[in-house]
């Protein structure tokens, strides 16, 4: 018997979670639709002025985003939960916080990619172009797979717990708030012309912070879930 | 060689058990007894470091296994109450996919025997799991046993759900690993069907 690689066992996990979704199109389906969503019903009640559509494109559609991945955090860890894998997967010979990090990569290409694909196409809805359009897919790209983290974190302290869903919600809200300041920050400072790179490089920050910080926290959430 | 010191297990205010000095030897299974609360499930997961002792420890070969971490788990094999099986993915998904994490890294020939061996005919091993019966679940989680290169194994329940054909093919799979110097333990309500020599009983009683 030999054990498997630390990359082998990562991309074991993040394989199955991936054929899990595949298999699962609707749930994956469900957030992003309600992404599209959202983002359409404020061009419909604010009116379709182009000018006021601009002004308020950044901070709805990040909104927005949130939103959909807020949304899709019950997967994570709940099904695993549920059926008994995930208590398999803490008897896993190799570090629970990287395995978590395979999961929560997964999470991310599965609910925060395509929000990131899908934004160019919403961002011309209000009126963004050129650099603003970059800027959104570019902030969505680093701040997406941060809210996954930190998402992460308050889905596995959440795990077993009746009502969970706004429970989960409420933790992680107001620990979304930097980001969703520097993302939003970053497309509405492109469109001033001033740069968003500052914004960039904060959002670059909270990543790396999240991606050393969350699997650990969130590793120690899912044992003392399982006790 | 699997042994626990002391061991004494608190859930809320109500103490489950205390000071429980088992020992056991490659060649032979553990079956913890007991009746519906008496702490079986909990001594199980404090075997397994799912769970920790409010007092005393568990050592594998001498050695604390909370110090072992990763190492410990490498040696064994645990299937709990619950299946750990996905049911989107098909019988023979799941245990490729479970095998590859814990090492065992089975061809998709073994796989199909293991399958087999569980009395699961070839035409379900496609299937997603979730048009199985919950039996066919548990022989699915079981055909884990077949694949399984591990010394230590930790069954909760196995039986459950399971038929008296079933029952006799896992016990066989049990006498074999038993026999090949591998050591078990397991929770059961059931009576192990194995020699008085291989079988050693925990009464817990709550």
């Amino acid at each position: 018997m030999s054990q498997p690689g630390l990359w082998e066992t990562l991309r074991g996990i993040i394989w199955r979670d991936l054929l899990l979704a595949i298999r699962r199109r609707s749930d994956v389906a469900i957030s992003v639709l309600f992404l599209v969503i959202v983002a359409s019903l404020f061009p419909l009640g604010v009116g379709p002025e182009p000018a006021v559509l601009r002004t308020i494109a950044a901070g709805v559609l990040w909104v927005a985003a949130l939103l959909a991945c807020l949304l899709s955090l019950g997967r994570v860890f709940t099904a695993d939960y549920l059926d008994g894998v995930l208590e398999q997967m803490l008897l896993i010979a190799q570090p629970l916080p990287v395995l978590v990090a395979g999961k929560v990569f997964a999470h991310w290409v599965v609910s925060g990619l395509p929000v990131v694909l899908l934004s160019p196409l919403l961002g011309l809805q209000f009126g963004l172009e050129g650099e603003a359009l970059g800027m959104l897919v570019l902030s969505l790209l680093l701040g997406t797979p941060t809210l996954s983290m930190i998402g992460s974190i308050g889905a596995a302290l959440v795990l077993g717990v009746r009502g969970s869903g706004l429970l989960v919600a409420l933790l992680v809200l107001p620990l979304y708030v930097p980001v969703l300041i520097f993302g939003a920050g970053a497309v509405t400072s492109s469109m001033a012309g001033i740069g968003g790179e500052a914004n960039l490089s904060l959002l670059g920050a909270c990543l790396v912070l999240s991606v050393f910080f969350a699997p650990w926290a969130t590793a120690s959430a899912l044992r003392i879930a399982l006790e | 060689m699997l042994q626990t010191v002391s061991l004494s297990c608190r859930r809320g205010d109500r103490r489950l058990f205390s000071n429980v000095n088992v020992m056991v030897q490659p060649g032979t299974v553990l079956a913890v007894v007991g009746e519906n609360g008496s702490g079986k499930t909990s001594f199980l997961r404090m075997l397994c470091n799912l769970l920790a002792p409010e007092e005393g420890a568990v050592l594998w070969h001498g050695v604390d296994i909370r110090r072992l971490k990763e190492q410990y788990c490498a040696q064994l094999t645990y299937i709990g109450h619950l299946n750990g099986i996905k049911d989107d993915l098909t019988a023979t998904e799941n245990l490729l996919l479970t095998a590859a994490l814990t090492g065992d890294r089975p061809s998709d020939a073994s796989v199909r025997d293991a399958l087999e061996a569980v009395g699961l005919k070839h035409r379900i091993h496609h299937l997603p799991t979730r048009v199985l019966s919950q039996g066919q679940k548990r022989r699915v989680a079981l055909a884990r046993l077949w694949l399984s290169t591990h010394p230590l194994w930790l069954l909760d329940e196995p039986f459950t759900s399971l038929d008296q054909a079933a029952t006799a093919l896992v016990t066989e799979r049990l006498r074999s690993h038993l026999q090949g110097g591998g050591l078990a333990v397991v929770v059961t309500h059931h009576e192990v069907a194995l020699p008085s020599e291989m079988v050693q009983r925990l009464r817990l009683d709550g």
